[in-house]
């Protein structure tokens, strides 16, 4: 019973930050939001017993790529977005649509797919066992991983340096 | 234990925690002002009370009737949200922080902290990390230049040295194979050849400690890394803009940062709440005793090394960083792992 009263807590803030996120005119606030969604994911991780992912999420999304996103509209200096009134279109297929399109998920999701709830605490993820899943039963995978996004961080330190050429022509 | 006496207990050691934490805190600046006095050939506070030991109080008097003033610049959900987030990361860490072993009082069996958990040093992390926003959202919010550029200064800086900072650490979790701080300072009992301690940092890890050390300075923006305050050239940097109470609790969340490094320091390499291996039994027992001695030491050269320093250059800041203190974080991860490997 208390799990449910927490996970339900934990999800309506996870879902408001999600609206939050979309309706908020200001890119901080949006950004700001997207933390909150982020902590009350792991909130979530950690009433699973996944204690590790949930620490993970923390410092990783909310402390670290979420601090990057302010910090990058803090420099722009971004200002308040112009919001149009939309399309009708959307407004008349799009919402409807949404509602429709949902409902038929979580139905088929509740009567056909054959998963229960899960109990808190019922997949546990202690350090240890994720260290020895990570090195030892999935390392190839693991380490074509990390070539991959070592990979990606030389594509972007490419792409964000000046051409050698533009720069000689601005000293000279 | 029944739920009823673990609420109660935990409530119990919230308050004490939160009362004994703001009391440190608010003699750690008195420390401060006293000791770089000294240091400076002046005399401190000296007019409240002994040896201006109450200055504490009269300064917190004086924040709390200051008139709190909003400028009409400012974005002001942010603005007054950012000294709050600061102030509540900053107090939350300690939490997790083991002050001393299991003992008994009034018949029950408790340790002497408020939470045992089994991810304790992630947690710290992810508080810490988080405290970012406080000083990152002020510095955005306060729509001044001097706050901006201070609190992007905080935040790239903040940043850059929490890598090298959680890197320093990894070789602690490599000797004592867990994240909970309480096994950690349990796997720095004993000595060696009778008479050296074993903590960590006489287990090979000094270089650890010293990564640690800068990484802590940068992390709360003191001297020689108090780049987002520099008052030569951003007047105080990011809480340019607030006063009162709202300034107060940025000062707090400074000084309580400052502690909880200190505790980190005290767990991860020097021992925790373990003594020096020689010496009376009783004195070998008590409980928190060697635990604040070891943070006073810490605090203490803190304080010294304000006193002592010039400021570095932003630049000079982000290059040692990034170019000497991270490759010698991962050369020392590197080397840790190899020992324990071969000696397994």
């Amino acid at each position: 019973m208390l799990h449910l009263i927490i996970f339900s807590v934990f999800g309506v803030i996870c879902v408001a930050g999600a609206v939050n996120l979309l309706v908020q005119r200001h890119p901080i606030n949006s950004a700001l939001s997207l933390v909150v969604v982020m902590g009350a994911l792991a909130a979530e991780f950690l009433l699973l017993g996944a204690e590790f992912v949930a620490a993970v999420q923390v410092i990783v999304y909310a402390g670290a790529v979420m601090v990057l996103f302010v910090f990058v509209i803090m420099l722009l200096n971004a200002g308040e977005e112009e919001h149009t009134q939309g399309s009708r279109v959307a407004r008349l297929i799009g919402i409807p649509g949404m509602l429709v399109g949902s409902l038929l998920m979580a139905w088929v999701l509740l009567e056909h797919s054959g998963t229960q709830s899960v109990a808190a605490g019922a997949l546990p993820g202690p350090p240890k066992m994720i260290g020895w899943l990570l090195f030892h039963d999935y390392l190839l995978p693991f380490e074509v991983t990390s070539v991959l996004v070592l990979i990606a961080i030389m594509g972007a330190v490419v792409l964000a340096a000046r051409p050698e050429s533009v720069q000689r022509k601005k000293e000279g | 234990m029944s739920v009823e006496t673990f609420i109660l207990v935990s409530v119990v050691k919230i308050v004490i925690a939160i009362i004994v934490l703001l009391t440190a805190v608010a003699y750690t600046v008195w420390l401060e002002r006293k000791v770089v006095g000294h240091i400076q050939n002046r005399w401190g506070p000296t007019r409240v009370g002994p040896f201006g030991l109450l200055q504490p109080l009269a300064d917190g008097v004086k924040f709390i009737f200051k008139e709190d003033l909003t400028p009409p610049h400012v974005y002001k959900p942010l603005y007054i949200a950012a000294p709050m987030i600061a102030l509540i990361f900053a107090l939350t860490s300690i939490s997790v922080i083991p002050v001393g072993n299991w003992v008994t009082v009034g018949g029950i069996y408790t340790p002497l902290q408020i939470s045992d958990v089994n991810i304790g040093l992630l947690i710290i992390l992810g508080v810490t990390s988080l405290g970012v926003y406080g000083v990152a959202l002020a510095g955005w919010s306060s729509n001044s230049k001097y706050s901006l550029l201070g609190g992007l200064r905080a935040s790239a800086q903040m940043v850059s040295y929490e890598i090298s900072l959680g890197l320093s650490l990894v070789g602690v979790l490599i000797l004592a194979g867990s994240f909970s701080l309480r096994e950690i300072v349990d796997a720095q009992g004993g000595t060696f050849w009778g008479f050296i301690p074993r903590w960590n940092i006489f287990q090979g890890q000094i270089v650890a400690f010293f990564i640690y050390l800068t990484s802590a300075y940068a992390e709360t923006n003191r001297i020689p890394f108090d780049l987002p305050e520099a008052e030569t050239e951003l007047v105080a940097g990011y809480h340019t803009e607030y006063s009162a109470m709202k300034f107060a609790m940025f000062f707090m969340a400074e000084y309580a940062n400052m502690i909880t490094v200190a505790c980190l320091a005290t767990i991860l390499f020097l021992g925790g709440w373990k003594g020096l291996p020689y010496g009376p039994a009783w004195l070998q027992d008590l409980p928190v005793f060697w635990f604040v001695l070891k943070i006073f030491c810490f605090l203490f050269l803190y304080i010294w090394v304000r006193g002592t320093l010039p400021r570095f250059r932003y630049d000079q800041l982000m290059a040692f960083g990034w170019k000497f203190l991270l490759p010698l974080a991962i050369a020392n991860l590197v080397l840790t792992a190899l020992i324990v490997a071969l000696k397994s």
